[in-house]
């Protein structure tokens, strides 16, 4: 007995190494790609010094930056700086890039979590009641709705949001954070009305997507779910409509519905930056749009890195609960049979 | 009653507050990439921080010289030029401005890291004479000394010394520089909070030695690089003054009722390029000779060149078509120099034959999508034109981060530039972009190589001579043979364009500058 346990542990510490190294490398890998594409975005020297620069001081601010060197050997040196977890100056702000970072993510991060909330919140019901009523007039209506959300580019629905809540009706603010409160490094919008306010716009334009995407997806589930035996046996029980769809048929419904919507926290966090560009959100999306716009390749290079390993880890919290919840992924290999 | 009581001095509150201090919120395109006055070479930037920190010569509101942080400037002898500082003030943290600070702040624009060493170039030496006398010698005569001057800011020497920011940051070490972010200068404005890219906030300094035109007491700075969010936050009223306004956006801003707008000459000049140097174009179908070293051709290119329209519906009006290579504001501008040769697209077909491209070619074109107003349509507009002379224009345009190396490795053979004279004088156009390009930063910008032996004579002249007569004399036949040689084909000043409430009243320099302590919120 004591020997399975000790096996099962080893067996789990190996998938969280493997998983590890895989991280890893999928880091390296995104950085390697990057690099190779900042050859392509342009030259910052040019932003960096005024239009009277002689070309000898462009081509020293050059050297000295490394730029003219081959870009196997800029990455390298990236790749050195960033195990000690020094990303470099921003070319852009002469700031550091790490402090940069950290200053921007909480903006992302409340962005993408009141999005992820919202999206939730409304695509989980309508996508039952979607289901439940299926061809009653609602139901068609939303659906038409939610197509037109996931076809709709973001960058309209909040240039269009702010043409009817800023400029036409005045309710809410168009642009920025609002005010802020600093909580020891975490600056944050929640504790202020006007923090609130300034985010239901652009936490909406967010959110459009991934609530459209939830509700054909808790609908598509649920109508699955409602042909399976068990439903039907609950049926045959007697048992009250509410709780068959909400007790049994909800419940097995959800399991999918988390993963995804884990995932998805990670792709909102990536893609704010269109929504963040509209907003003039000072997130890492503007901080990036900002950088490309400028060449700014350390802040580029960190940004990368940071998003790829957002997703890996949420990746790998993703695999470890289903090696939670999956009892099968347990299971060593000579047990099949049970 | 105790809730009522409340509101009213809520009420009282907020109308007194607004009755005392007057805050103007503004949004622009970009944000000042810093603090530090010699960071770099640009105006959002030099505009910005001109609020905090002066120089010893200012420009007034018709960009002619004023005495700034010096009260009087004179040429001693052909390389040396003596200021006389103006007693009395201090910087925004209490130490007294001297000769000192004087010295360091000129020789901080010189070194290491530092974007301004352009103006500073033929510095010899800048000398303290005494406490409030400093003489700056050069290694050759420099009559416009004091012109080169204007966007060079005076530092504390003691507070530089204190926040270890003797030099501007340099990105190459990796060590940040509380220049960049704070700010200690002698201007109308202190720096109260800065958040780069979301926010910086300005207030007035108590102790400013001179007189404020305005009643701004603070100005709130918040960049908002999305157009049309930025007309957005106008038309909602979370802003007081926005630019540049979207040539789009023109009219529907000026249908509001409380919004206005003021559109007015830019002295930066948007032209054409064209490679006069090599014996093949690098991009065209002709090959063994390069159709631009034939003057007829460049002239074609020039009378097929519909100006009118193109101001008329690329630009909207909000352009001034030149003959120039300097705009109105620019010293040696001369309005009866400005007259372009007529749109004829008979004449420009009658030389093309001339010059044995009856039929056309094909060029390449480069133009930047992102730099200056509707830059890429004016292109597209113009490659139209040409397309009624039988020249196939293939048209690249692309952001400005990759424009600009492009061209500065002369890697085009016919190219769009936008440029603004840094001293507003015509010597910096004719040094940067018309004298023949040599390995000390003259003709730079001369990015096709135009080549007038007697344009560059006259251009080494000019940079010497002390009279002003015979300077401007000089100037004026420079730009006639570069005109008569058609170097360039210049199409227009750009026009400004600022979108603000009616109650604001402000002045709109053409260098694009906005000082707060001539803006007034009745």
């Amino acid at each position: 007995m004591l020997r399975i346990v000790v096996q099962q542990r080893l067996q789990m510490l190996a998938f969280i190494l493997r998983r590890f190294a895989q991280a890893i490398a999928v880091m390296l890998a995104v950085a390697f790609i990057a690099f190779m594409l900042f050859q392509y975005v342009g030259d910052p020297v040019t932003n960096l010094l005024g239009q009277d620069a002689t070309p000898a001081q462009r081509e020293q601010l050059r050297a000295d930056l490394g730029l003219d060197k081959p870009f196997p050997l800029q990455f390298v040196r990236f790749v050195g700086n960033a195990l000690q977890g020094e990303f470099g100056l921003s070319l852009r702000q002469g700031r550091k890039v790490s402090s940069l970072l950290v200053e921007r993510f909480p903006a992302t991060l409340e962005l993408s979590l009141v999005a992820a909330f919202l999206a939730l919140l409304l695509g989980l019901p309508m996508g039952v009641y979607a289901a439940l009523r299926r061809g009653s007039f609602l139901s068609q209506l939303l659906m038409t709705l939610s197509l037109l959300g996931v076809s709709l580019p973001t960058f309209l629905i909040g240039i269009l949001l702010i043409l009817v809540f800023a400029v036409l009706l005045q309710w809410l603010p168009s642009f920025g954070r609002g005010e802020l409160t600093d909580l020891g490094g975490w600056v944050t919008g929640f504790l202020s009305v006007d923090g609130w306010k300034h985010l239901i716009l652009p936490a909406t334009t967010l959110a459009v997507f991934q609530l459209t995407l939830i509700m054909r997806l808790v609908r598509a589930e649920m109508l699955e779910v409602l042909r399976t035996d068990f439903i039907r046996f609950a049926r045959a029980r007697g048992l009250p409509n509410r709780v068959v769809y909400f007790g049994h048929a909800l419940k097995n419904t959800l399991v999918p519905v988390i993963t995804i919507t884990g995932l998805q926290l990670g792709s909102l966090i990536a893609f704010s930056i269109i929504t963040e560009q509209v907003f003039q959100w000072p997130g890492m999306g503007l901080l990036f749009i900002q950088a490309v716009t400028f060449a700014d390749i350390p802040v580029m290079a960190a940004y990368l890195c940071v998003i790829a390993l957002v997703f890996v880890s949420i990746n790998l919290i993703v695999d470890l609960l289903y090696f939670v919840v999956d009892p099968r992924l347990r299971a060593e290999p000579g047990s099949k049979a049970h | 009653m105790k809730l009522r009581s409340w509101l009213l001095a809520l009420v009282c509150i907020s109308a007194c507050g607004w009755a005392q201090a007057v805050t103007l919120r503004v949004a622009n395109q970009g944000d000042a990439q810093s603090m530090d006055p010699h960071s770099l070479n640009e105006s959002l930037q030099l505009t910005f921080t001109s609020n905090i920190y002066e120089p010893l010569v200012a420009r007034d509101k018709k960009l002619g010289l004023s005495p700034g942080l010096a009260t009087k400037w004179t040429q001693t002898k052909p390389t040396v030029w003596r200021f006389e500082l103006r007693h009395g003030v201090n910087f925004q943290d209490g130490t007294p401005f001297t000769a000192d600070d004087v010295v360091f702040s000129i020789n901080r624009a010189a070194g290491p890291g530092s974007d301004m060493q352009s103006y500073t170039s033929s510095f010899k030496e800048v000398r303290k004479i005494d406490a409030y006398t400093v003489e700056i010698e050069t290694t050759t005569p420099f009559p416009i000394l004091p012109d080169s001057l204007t966007n060079l800011y005076m530092m504390s020497k003691k507070w530089c010394e204190d926040n270890k920011a003797t030099t501007p940051v340099d990105r190459r070490k990796g060590i940040e520089n509380a220049a960049s972010f704070r700010a200690n200068g002698t201007g109308p404005y202190r720096l109260k909070e800065r958040q780069p890219s979301s926010r910086t906030v300005l207030v007035r300094n108590g102790t400013y030695w001179g007189k404020v035109d305005g009643n701004v007491d603070e100005v709130i700075f918040t960049p908002i690089g999305n157009a049309a969010t930025r007309v957005a936050a106008l038309l909602s009223g979370e802003v007081d003054l926005m630019e540049p306004v979207p040539l789009q956006d023109v009219e529907r801003i000026k249908a509001s009722p409380a919004l206005k707008v003021m559109q007015g000459p830019e002295l930066r000049t948007i032209f054409l390029g064209m490679d006069q140097k090599r014996d093949e174009l690098l991009f065209s179908n002709i090959k063994g000779k390069n159709p631009f070293k034939d003057k007829r051709v460049r002239q074609a290119f020039y009378q097929a060149i519909d100006i009118e329209t193109i101001k008329t519906r690329v630009m909207r009006g909000a352009s001034l078509p030149t003959a120039l290579m300097v705009g109105p504001g620019v010293r040696g501008f001369s309005p009866e120099q400005n007259k372009r040769l007529p749109y004829d697209v008979e004449a420009a077909k009658k030389l093309m034959a001339e010059a044995g491209y009856a039929s056309g070619f094909e060029v390449g074109m480069n133009c930047p999508n992102d730099r200056y107003v509707n830059d890429a349509d004016i292109c597209q507009a113009v490659a139209a034109n040409l397309a009624r002379i039988g020249v196939k224009v293939n048209l690249q345009t692309e952001t400005k981060v990759s424009y600009f190396p492009k061209i500065l490795r002369r890697d085009t053979s016919f190219y769009l530039l936008g440029w603004t004279p840094s001293t507003y004088d015509a010597h910096n156009a004719l040094s940067s972009l018309i004298a023949t390009p040599n390995d000390k930063g003259q003709g730079q910008f001369n990015l096709g190589s135009y080549s007038n032996p007697k344009v560059d004579e006259l251009t080494v002249k000019i940079q010497g001579e002390t009279d002003q007569a015979k300077r401007n004399a000089m100037i004026k036949e420079a730009f006639d043979l570069h005109s008569e040689d058609i170097g360039h084909l210049p199409l227009h000043q750009q026009a400004l364009a600022w979108a603000m409430k009616k109650n604001i009243d402000l002045t709109q320099l053409p260098d694009n500058y906005m000082p707060y302590r001539w803006v007034t919120v009745k």
